[in-house]
């Protein structure tokens, strides 16, 4: 089937080039965030890279794909692992380990999927979360790797990285703002590909999609191990900068899958914007309340169920209905040209 | 003779599995609601029955005749208030809210009452035994918690089955809207069926606290344990998450008794197994 000579599909809107072009230069100031900023301001722009690209990652499987998951601890823990297991045990550099992580993470994606694929919508959730539990307790049965008390990762690692104590931590910065940059750029991808009108049609109606001759359980299931190298890559890389690691941090249900929950529903799902907006805002919870510890999480909670209950789609789809705006090409819209081409005869 | 005292003990415990299991199952039921704070829910039960047994001095199994009706109360207003407003569609809202509570439910406990771990007292019946013959020997307080267990499955096996109430809770679970055109509210019977939920919840709270020592941060592995039980028996069969509780405990007391590091594992590879080579669940009553 060919489409009509004047009409056009189209990606970019006026907002989104305006949106594209302040997210280079806001890109352009991060990347030269070593110049500008101190030891703690990279420390916690690298935090919040992760968070941001845990988040996309989630909301691309949940707010993209319908597959809420709440066991994506699980491929953090698992890269993070990788890394230190490759680090320690094989001499590995962690450069290279961390995409050694993605893929290992990838890997496992595939038996993991065949067996939680068989549950659906609220059991497939806590299906994953039991999946992450077994991979706790492996890992804290392995002893070479500290056992359930976990292990560091040993200076000589860490000194190989990159001569000085500077450039390391500059070093660190700029894979985990590569690593963010990346995640945005796959997920702007994948959404601008085929596979993404495959995923927003399985989304809006599985029956109409899978009526149109799309294979809606093998496109969950390439998502769901995309995710799971993208997941495992942030995972190393958290751990890299933790250098430090035991089960229960690793696989934390808490940090890992309920905070990034709460950051993609407050800021918005089903959106690119939505876990930027919500990481930022998440942070700025954090770094002023803080001192009241448990009391923190309690509203980071209370906020999370609020957001939900009064605006389901986020503060970023607040922003959207007000204003229609959006950063990231990704709708389409068909264009129909001025002048009409004439008829053409067979 | 040291492998089927291990057995039992694992049958024992399945019984308080099944109880975490049936409030859990009782709700997705009705309501299609997968309630992440249930184990959150548990704990809180255990503390507050802490509390009523240190002010008011009286024995765990006295303090239900408190707790339970609590729980029922707070149940109903939760569903009533909240949860009820997250209802759809969408499976994000009921999942994403109930994760909220339980992260406020975690972290209250941790206010109020620290990480210490406590054990509620219950004087001379825990360390009561009854002898089953040839050097079997079984506690007095896990063979009650078991009879309880069994009462509760086949209590609400009754209410499901031979009440008006559960006649509502089936109607509404098969189709809402009719059974809204047929006068019922559902508002009301989805806060009743949470209400139901929390009193075995307050139950199988009380039985947790005095068996072992707990904490503000075990209700999610009573949620993983109550879940694994609802998917080895069998979606939508109640005598079916009895069993699955039971296959549970022996499974983890299996796990336990060949290595100690093993138990939950062992219980969370029953669970994968099952999925794996019968993933409708082992005793199953809705065919989809």
């Amino acid at each position: 089937m060919t489409a009509p000579d004047n009409v056009r599909v189209v990606f970019t809107t006026r907002s989104s080039r305006i949106g594209m072009a302040l997210c280079v230069a806001g890109l352009v100031a991060l990347a030269a965030a070593p110049v500008w900023g101190g030891r703690d301001d990279l420390a916690l722009l690298s935090e919040m890279y992760a968070y941001v690209a845990l988040a996309s990652l989630w909301n691309l499987l949940a707010g993209y794909a319908g597959l809420v998951s709440v066991g994506q601890q699980a491929y953090v823990g698992l890269g993070a692992y990788v890394l230190f297991a490759l680090a320690i045990l094989a001499g590995i550099s962690p450069l290279w380990a961390i995409p050694m992580a993605g893929i290992a993470a990838a890997a496992i994606a595939v038996p993991v999927a065949g067996l939680v694929f068989r549950l659906r919508g609220h059991y497939f959730a806590i299906g994953t979360w039991i999946v992450a539990e077994v991979f706790r307790l492996t890992a804290s049965q392995i002893s070479a790797l500290g056992g359930g008390s976990g292990t560091s990762l040993p200076a000589a690692v860490i000194v190989a990285l990159a001569p000085s104590r500077q450039l390391r931590d500059f070093v660190e910065y700029w894979i985990a703002l590569a690593l963010v940059i990346a995640t945005l750029a796959f997920i702007v991808l994948l959404l601008r590909s085929r596979y993404g009108l495959a995923l927003k049609a399985i989304r809006d109606s599985e029956l109409a999609a899978t009526c149109n001759g799309i294979d809606a359980t093998r496109t969950k299931v390439l998502v769901y191990i995309a995710t799971a190298f993208g997941t495992g890559m942030v995972g190393a890389l958290i751990f890299l900068q933790k250098l430090r690691i035991s089960p229960d941090a690793a696989f934390s249900v808490n940090d890992w899958t309920a905070f990034v929950i709460f950051i993609t529903v407050i800021g918005g799902i089903g959106r690119i914007e939505g876990p930027i907006v919500g990481t930022v805002v998440f942070f700025l919870l954090r770094q002023t309340l803080a001192d009241l510890g448990t009391l923190y999480l309690m509203m980071l909670g209370l906020v999370a169920i609020l957001v939900m209950l009064a605006a389901p789609k986020g503060l970023w789809g607040l922003v959207v209905a007000r204003f229609g705006f959006s950063v990231f090409p990704l709708e389409r819209r068909v264009v129909f040209d001025e002048a009409p081409a004439a008829p053409e005869s067979r | 003779m040291e492998w089927i005292n291990v057995i039992l003990q694992g049958v024992l415990v399945g019984g308080l599995y099944a109880m975490f299991a049936a409030g859990l199952s009782l709700i997705f039921g009705v309501m299609r609601l997968v309630n992440i704070a249930h184990g959150d829910l548990i704990v809180l039960a255990a503390y507050i029955a802490l509390v009523t047994t240190q002010t008011l001095g009286i024995g765990p199994l006295t303090s239900l005749l408190i707790v339970v009706p609590v729980m029922a109360l707070t149940g109903y207003a939760l569903q009533w208030f909240v949860l009820n407003r997250t209802l759809g569609d969408d499976l994000l809202p009921p999942l994403l809210v109930t994760f909220g509570l339980s992260v406020i439910i975690q972290n209250g406990l941790l206010t109020i009452f620290t990480a210490d771990s406590v054990k509620l007292q219950a004087g001379a019946i825990e360390v009561a035994t009854v002898n089953l013959g040839s050097g079997v020997y079984v506690g007095l307080l896990p063979l009650l918690q078991f009879a309880v267990a069994v009462a509760v499955i086949g209590g609400l096996q009754f209410i499901f089955y031979r009440t008006a109430l559960g006649r509502a809770f089936r109607a509404t679970a098969d189709d809402p809207a009719v059974a809204q055109l047929m006068g019922l509210d559902n508002r009301r019977v989805f806060a009743l069926a949470m209400a139901l939920s929390l009193a075995v919840v307050a139950i199988a709270g009380v039985f947790l606290a005095v068996r072992a020592n707990f904490d503000p941060s075990q209700g999610p592995a009573r949620l993983i344990f109550g879940f694994e039980a609802v998917i080895i028996g069998g979606l939508g069969s109640l005598w079916g998450t009895l069993a699955g509780g039971l296959i549970l405990g022996v499974a983890q007391a299996i796990g336990a008794h060949l290595n100690p590091g093993w138990q939950i594992l062992a219980g969370h590879i029953a669970f994968l197994v099952v999925l794996a080579v019968r993933p409708q669940g082992l005793f199953p009553k809705v065919r989809t």
